[in-house]
């Protein structure tokens, strides 16, 4: 990481930590929804941007492990710190057998796959009803309190999912870095010879997919307990595909394109869409925007803008 | 045996209408290695402009005509994003990926805005409207010749493969794409003929799907997964993957949700994962999807 | 309470005075009173939420704007049919709107998404959506509910089919969500009590585009299948249902919204004759709905149906409740307790409330019809004031499971 980039980041953090100070209780859960979106993509990136694996059913995980969380709490009577600890476990083992399966293929045949596995998990989210409550999802829900403090309140939650975001994109970030994230992006671009040089691909990428997996897990936990609420749609394509969306349009491959991806998206969602009726239409539009001014993204984009202008000065 | 024979005819029917929805997106496939999201939307496209054709009572309009109107109009869409936006992504698989997106949500709400939420019918040719009686069972007509449509098309689409130039050329770039440029065909045309093709089918396929599912918001999302399951089964870029994909798809389905009504939401997919974890062509593919 | 001209009088009388008296006197704000109408605008729900979006806006331009002599700001969010963003939506209705209230929101499962929020937040919710736990097992003290639970028209038709047209072996079938399997179970309940059998109960799930492989399932020998659906999927079943040549052989029968106005104007001859039972039908002759129905059918071009008639209605409701509290919608437990204790005509016909916050109110059986050269739903029967809890015990009801896929026990089902 730059200079510059280092320091925009810790400004970004110091604004973020303040927000609850100076915006109103609507904006402060606009905000950990963004934050959960945030981290979300950043772990599907891991994946798309990393690996060169492109997923439509990450979604699959914040599901399973919300849902986990869920039914713990409610039906098992389970404290939320042992449920969210199971929840955790129960996403990344799922991600584990998935994982064993789906990195067979590659290209679209991963991307069917994926797409597959989650389709399977939501049609038995709607189906099992006499664990997953079918359609009318589960209610009453409680948010866990960590140390004891609680986090009913809007900031409190605010600043847990900021701690818990600042810990996932650091953790993300030293994978990314890490000499293991080097060699993720050498089975991207050259597989075959990174299997020549004695890598072994398929763990490098099932490592990878367990991984971000995890991460997904850990969005899914602050989904539910944000939401207080677990409903079949969590797990939905269109879930996974607005995830996508959001590395694909932010740039996959680079640390911060998720991050503004995902806040693409859910301003669009959730708040220009009190002003645009056809915000769907509009969010269309966006992406192709996207593609024909930066096709690999907008933090690409604006990137290679900076670099222009400062070249230009010179 | 009633159930059985019955139940078949309908297998083949689905089938026939998925062949219909899903040739188009295994062509663009194999040849341009472009995984066209749009393409759900460009069926429900299809289906609107077929029920609104049809409802204007416009004298000499039917059902085919108005097939051919539709295939002609997302042909020229097709053909319009293929030219403006894909054709700047080539090898650009994610943005492909966020642009056949971002198209299908325009298309949608835009669809949404011009024939509002209800869904509306597309009419069944006079003649065709009763059903067929034979040996004391009762089956719709429609769907019969839709089962022959689909052959039909088969045969045509086999036909322009295999036997015209241009067949020969798509072959040639679905084969070996740098091979076919060293050669001097002119891949860039080529490209926007096959997107037009495919998308003209699809157009085509929404009108006559049209009388089995008329017209309505989310029909894209519903024919979407279906299309990208046909192909992963039967192979991209492969015809006869399609047309035995369909088939397939189309009979599991069927038999599938009247004898395992449980399995409703995967059964689908069990086959595919199946399909890409052992065999990651396809049944009939060349090429690793 | 009927209103009759007197209470007319009164009224328009308490909101003249209130329109004189200063500002402060009549509320403790004394701004405008800020609705809330959680709707659907985008995706496959958007049919019915927009419906309820211009029948509301209808009803208040009706009133100048103006309830209770308080001026009426509305403000209208799209939740897409998504759990997520209603609850999203429904935050920012109140805590960014500060809405006084809160119509909708259309679907169950955003309903129950809202369920917790709505208790914290105490924000009195008139609304759309039939899940029947929400008034019933698990009430929101903060709900009234003027349109129906998913079973409060499906227990009279029931009745009606067992008794009327002496059905005596029916197949259900039903979109497979929890509105679907309520709806079809009180059917079944109250059928099967009357001597009727269920002797097939389908559900294609939500998604399915094709129902051919159910329709040529259908046990053909029933002498009536009851359609549980909503949205597209009744009128696409229906289709396919004739195109296999079935409508001669097994009679249909719908639920509240399968043959709903907004999908009739789009079906031809094969809907005729049929029946269905619903809270309301854009036929009622009423002195409001006499006056509603042609009105919306002159502004949009077609019949309201089920959803336009839900927020006119829960607009009447609101009035009413109002009016009670002279407008002071900032006393929310008085706001709460006056909804609940409303008793007033709509366009559906009279309604008022139960113990739970669920309306009381008619059931029309209705028969399709052509009029004019439209289909319409005209009633033939009339079951007044029922409740959700149909002739049941409430007590003895609620000590029942809610109804869903497997309760009641299907015991007659034919292999």
């Amino acid at each position: 990481m730059s200079r510059a980039s280092l320091i925009l980041a810790l400004t970004a953090l110091v604004a973020l930590a303040l927000l609850p100070f100076y915006a109103g209780e609507y904006f402060i859960n606009l905000a950990s929804q963004i934050l959960i979106a945030a981290i979300f993509a950043s772990s599907l990136n891991l994946l798309v941007g990393y690996g060169g694996l492109t997923s439509l059913g990450h979604a699959a995980f914040v599901g399973v492990s919300a849902y986990v969380f869920a039914w713990l709490t409610t039906h098992a009577g389970a404290g939320p710190a042992v449920a969210a600890a199971a929840a955790l476990v129960g996403a990344t083992i799922v991600a584990c057998v998935f994982g064993l399966v789906a990195l067979r293929a590659t290209g679209l045949g991963f991307l069917m796959i994926t797409l597959a596995f989650s389709q399977i998990l939501w049609g038995l989210a709607y189906r099992w009803a006499s664990v997953t409550n079918g359609d009318n999802g589960i209610s009453g829900i409680p948010r866990f309190s960590p140390f004891g403090l609680s986090l009913d309140g809007a900031a409190a939650f605010y600043w847990f999912t900021l701690a818990l975001c600042v810990i996932a994109f650091a953790a993300i970030a030293a994978f990314a870095s890490s000499a293991f994230g080097a060699a993720l992006r050498g089975t991207r671009d050259e597989p075959r010879r990174m299997a020549a040089l004695g890598h072994d691909v398929r763990l490098i990428r099932w490592i990878t997919f367990v991984y971000a997996g995890f991460w997904a897990g850990v969005a899914g936990l602050l989904y539910v307990n944000y939401n207080k609420f677990i409903h079949p749609s969590a797990m939905s394509i269109t879930n996974s595909a607005e995830g996508l969306l959001a590395v694909i349009a932010g740039g996959s491959g680079t640390l911060a394109g998720p991050i503004v991806g995902a806040t693409l998206i859910m301003l669009l969602k959730n708040y220009v869409s009190a002003y645009v009726e056809r915000w769907n239409m509009l969010l269309g539009f966006v992406f192709v925007a996207i593609v024909l001014i930066a096709p690999d993204g907008v933090i690409p984009g604006l990137r290679r803008a900076a670099a222009r202008i400062r070249g230009g000065r010179k | 045996m009633q159930f059985w024979i019955i139940q078949f005819l309908n297998s083949l029917a689905l089938g026939g209408l998925l062949f219909l929805l899903s040739s188009g997106f295994s062509l663009i496939f194999g040849l341009m290695r472009l995984a066209n999201l749009t393409h759900g939307a460009f069926f429900m496209v299809g289906a609107y402009i077929g029920a609104s054709l049809l409802r204007q009572r416009v004298v000499g309009m039917d059902l085919w005509l108005a097939a051919l109107l539709a295939g002609i109009a997302l042909a020229a869409l097709g053909g319009l994003l293929e030219r403006l936006v894909l054709r700047r992504l080539a090898g650009n698989s994610l943005g492909q990926v966020l642009v056949t997106l971002g198209v299908a949500f325009i298309l949608s709400d835009a669809c949404l805005l011009v024939w509002g939420g209800d869904p509306i019918p597309v009419p069944t040719p006079r003649a065709l409207a009763r059903p067929i009686f034979f040996a004391g069972l009762a089956f719709p007509t429609y769907r019969l010749v839709v089962i022959v449509v689909s052959v039909v098309v088969a045969v045509g689409l086999h036909a322009l493969l295999e036997r015209t130039r241009i067949g020969a050329m798509i072959r040639a770039g679905v084969d070996d794409m740098p091979i076919a440029r060293a050669v001097g065909i002119r891949v860039s045309r080529l490209f926007t003929a096959v997107f037009c093709l495919g998308a003209g089918l699809a157009g085509a396929a929404g009108v006559l799907g049209g009388p089995i599912f008329s017209a309505y918001p989310g029909l894209d999302a519903d024919m979407l997964p279906l299309a990208l399951i046909v192909v992963i089964l039967g192979g991209v870029g492969s015809l006869a993957g399609a047309f035995v994909g369909s088939f397939i798809i189309g009979a599991i389905y069927t038999f599938g949700s009247t004898l395992f009504p449980d399995l409703a939401y995967f059964i689908l997919f069990l086959p595919m994962i199946v399909v890409i974890a052992y065999r990651p062509e396809g049944l009939f593919g060349r090429i690793a999807a | 309470m009927k209103m009759n001209r007197r209470d007319l009088v009164q009224g328009v009388a308490a909101s003249a005075i209130g329109a004189l008296a200063p500002a402060a006197a009549r509320a403790e704000d004394g701004g405008p009173i800020r609705i809330g109408l959680l709707t659907v605008k985008t995706g496959p729900l958007a049919s019915g939420g927009i419906d309820m979006e211009r029948a509301l806006q209808m009803f208040l331009k009706e009133r100048g704007d103006q309830l209770a002599g308080r001026k009426i700001d509305l403000i209208v969010a799209d939740t897409g049919g998504v759990p997520a963003t209603a609850r999203t939506k429904t935050q920012e209705l109140v805590e960014r709107n500060n809405v006084h209230c809160l119509i909708g929101p259309l679907a169950a499962f955003e309903a129950l998404a809202i369920d917790d929020y709505i208790r914290q937040a105490q924000v009195p919710t008139l609304s759309v959506a039939a899940a029947e736990d929400m008034t019933q097992r698990h009430p929101n003290p903060w709900f009234v509910r003027a349109t129906s639970t998913s079973a409060q028209c499906a227990h009279p038709m029931a009745d009606y089919c067992a008794r009327e047209l002496k059905y005596k072996r029916m197949i259900t079938i039903a979109d497979d969500i929890a509105y679907g399997h309520e709806m079809c179970a009180g059917f079944q309940r109250v059928f099967e009590e009357n001597g009727g059998k269920i002797i097939q109960k389908l559900f294609p799930p939500l998604t399915a585009p094709d129902y051919g492989a159910f329709v040529a399932d259908l046990k053909t020998d029933a002498d009536a299948i009851f359609l549980g659906f909503a949205g597209s999927n009744g009128f696409r079943f229906l289709r396919q249902f004739v195109e296999y040549g079935l409508k001669d052989k097994i009679q249909p029968v719908g639920g509240m919204t399968a043959l709903d106005e907004s999908v009739l104007r789009n079906m031809g001859d094969e809907a005729l004759g049929i029946v269905t039972s619903c809270w309301y039908s854009a036929e009622l002759q009423n002195p409001i709905n006499q006056k509603f129905a042609p009105a919306f059918r002159k502004q949009f071009g077609y019949d309201p149906g089920f959803y336009a008639a839900a927020t006119y209605v829960e607009g009447a409701v609101l009035e009413a409740a109002l009016k009670t509290i002279g407008g002071k919608a900032e006393d929310k437990p008085a706001f709460m307790k006056a909804l609940r204790d409303v008793k007033v005509d709509t366009a559906r016909g009279p309604v008022s409330f139960d113990a739970y916050g669920n309306v009381v109110g008619n059931v029309y059986i209705r028969k399709v019809e052509r009029k004019d050269g439209r289909l319409v739903n005209s009633i033939i029967k009339t079951y007044p004031d029922v409740s959700q809890f149909w002739t049941y015990d409430p007590k003895q009801f609620l000590a029942n499971p809610v109804y869903s896929r497997t309760w009641p026990p299907a015991g007659n089902l034919e292999k």
